[in-house]
């Protein structure tokens, strides 16, 4: 019995706002299936005492100092916009 | 016949933090410009751009969960919380999920009647703001409107997000919790608190549950409530609907709910179309961060000492009863004023000038405390020259005066009024005798037993001397006068 079914797939799909045909969803549910399989053989090592990873490079604590640096031009910001309105992005009514 | 209830709140609260610049990278903080102005394309979340923590985030955050009583953790990381709407360009929000900064704190909170209640802060974590979103159309509710628009000029903006243990048990304690809260976060500089600015946010998870029980009833989320009063009336509220829902048979369903402050109501939001399921994972794009010992220490170190020490302190060590010490630990500004003015003069003095003549002035033009025209060093100089004797109590009050309307120092208005106290023994002996030789009547009087003219006398030298002339000294050279 697989676990990614059909169902995971278009539940996956419609969280991350994609629409995929039928043969898509078939498609990838085999995909995520032997990627679900590779981490399950990666389970079956023994890792006592290793620390638990979540980031794969090693650096720690990088940042920037407090301080203001300048903004874009609001023209170009807008630029791109298809339809600004009083200096903002305006987009169709949200809620049906 | 009826069961008792009850009344069981957790709040969440956003808090903005005083920073220059925002959480990932350069852009303006500011509130109040023009939209889409104090953006880039961090911000914006345009391809290819990498976010990097602000220094100040970390420090200030820290700052909140160390006067919040937490547990810092040793490692922390940021995460992605996924979901799609207008507010995030990026389509997923910088939070911390799994490893937040800090967990298990607690907020003492007072009762009008002294009793302290320990409220549990369960968690303390670091995250960005969303975007401001305005809804055009009728009302500017969003149901109504034909089209939203989008300012990012919010986006980025660091927060804290401050969860409480559901330990509140009425709409009071959680309008106490809040203030208690916003006292802290103001002393300790992490956060201005401006509540109009949106500095500070709050949600509220209520159940109810009969009296007794353990397990806790089904919870709302209560959102939109935009003042503390707003907090303690939906809480109310809602608490009583629950109740009244479960007396008739009812059952609560999970769901948020919005509070209208103008109807008085909580009514029901649209829920969105998914459950929440933000898919969170690690932030790849930002580096865990590793927390030292050093690090802490460092920033324990300009933690200012709280409220409530302040209170007691202040009573203690500058002898003030506990109305006084609450008044002046107000806010930071009013009592590092004091303890400026106060230096090596008498506190309570300072402390009459200052609640009194000062605030009395202050609140009638509207200003605060770091606006006044007289400042810390110029109070406490005044209080000395009264101290000292140098200058009466009575002609302080002319000399304040002209302080709080030209900005002076009192050693200037003195000198440029001409009022101070004439205390060497020469000048006085000359008043004295002029006025001596002016009523030989009451003199007369004086030796033949009448004590009580020596007021006479005392008052009549102070006219002459346009009550400069220092009242002691006045009555000991009387006495030496007018003694056989």
């Amino acid at each position: 019995m697989p676990e990614i079914t059909r169902e995971t797939v278009q539940k996956i799909a419609r969280l991350a706002n994609l629409n995929l045909t039928g043969v898509e969803q078939d498609t990838y549910a085999g995909q995520l299936e032997k990627i679900l399989e590779y981490v399950h053989k990666l389970n079956q090592l023994d890792t006592t005492g290793v620390p638990q990873t979540s980031h794969a490079l090693p650096l720690q604590d990088v940042w920037r100092e407090d301080v203001v640096t300048p903004s874009l031009d609001r023209d170009e910001v807008l630029a791109e916009a298809p339809d600004p309105s009083g200096g903002c992005f305006r987009v169709p009514r949200i809620i049906e | 016949m009826s069961i008792d209830y009850e009344i069981v709140v957790g709040l969440e609260v956003h808090v903005e933090l005083a920073t220059r610049s925002k959480i990932f990278c350069g852009c303006s903080t500011q509130f109040g410009a023009e939209p889409n102005t104090q953006v880039c394309p961090v911000c914006l979340g345009l391809p290819g751009t990498l976010p990097v923590l602000n220094r100040e985030v970390l420090n200030l955050a820290i700052r909140a969960a160390l006067a919040l009583n937490c547990e810092l953790a040793e490692h922390t990381k940021f995460d992605r919380k996924n979901y799609f709407y207008l507010d995030s360009p990026k389509a997923y929000q910088i939070s911390q999920f799994d490893m937040p900064l800090a967990k298990n704190g607690y907020l003492d909170i007072t009762s009008p009647n002294g009793a302290v209640r320990r409220i549990g802060i369960t968690r303390v974590h670091m995250e960005e703001d969303a975007g401001k979103l305005l809804h055009a159309g009728q009302g500017g509710q969003i149901g109504n409107a034909t089209s939203s628009l989008a300012d990012y000029n919010r986006t980025g903006v660091p927060l804290i997000e401050i969860v409480s243990e559901p330990d509140l048990r009425t709409p009071e304690e959680a309008y106490l919790y809040l203030t208690g809260l916003k006292e802290i976060l103001e002393f300790s500089k992490i956060s201005d608190c401006n509540m109009e600015e949106g500095s500070l946010r709050c949600d509220a998870n209520i159940s109810v549950r009969p009296l007794g029980q353990a397990a806790l009833g089904t919870k709302a989320e209560l959102k939109n409530m935009n003042s503390f009063k707003n907090v303690r009336a939906g809480v109310e509220y809602e608490a009583k609907r629950q109740i009244r829902l479960l007396n008739e048979g009812g059952r609560v369903v999970q769901e948020t709910r919005a509070w209208d402050a103008e109807k008085g109501v909580t009514r029901s939001m649209r829920s969105k179309e998914e459950a929440h399921d933000y898919r969170y994972f690690p932030e790849p794009d930002l580096p865990m961060i590793l927390l030292t010992a050093d690090m802490v220490e460092t920033v324990r170190e300009t933690l200012p000492e709280l409220p409530q020490a302040k209170r007691v302190r202040f009573q203690t060590q500058y002898g003030l009863n506990e109305y006084d010490a609450g008044v002046l630990t107000a806010t930071s500004e009013l009592a590092e004023y004091f303890e400026a003015a106060a230096m090596g003069t008498n506190p309570k003095a300072v402390c009459n000038w200052l609640t009194v003549e000062l605030l009395g002035r202050l609140n009638v033009e509207g200003k605060t405390i770091a606006e006044s025209p007289v400042k810390p060093g110029q109070l406490n100089a005044l209080v000395k020259l009264i101290e000292s004797g140098e200058l009466s109590g009575k002609l302080g009050k002319q000399v304040f005066a002209e302080m709080a309307e030209k900005g002076e120092a009192p050693q200037v208005v003195v000198k440029r009024l001409g009022l101070a106290q004439i205390s060497d023994v020469d000048s006085l002996k000359k008043i004295v005798m002029d006025v001596l030789a002016a009523n030989p009547g009451p003199v007369a009087e004086y030796r033949g037993g009448k004590a009580a003219t020596l007021g006479f006398l005392v008052g009549q030298i102070m006219k002459v001397s346009r009550g400069q002339a220092n009242p002691q000294k006045v009555n000991q050279l009387l006495r030496e006068e007018l003694e056989p």
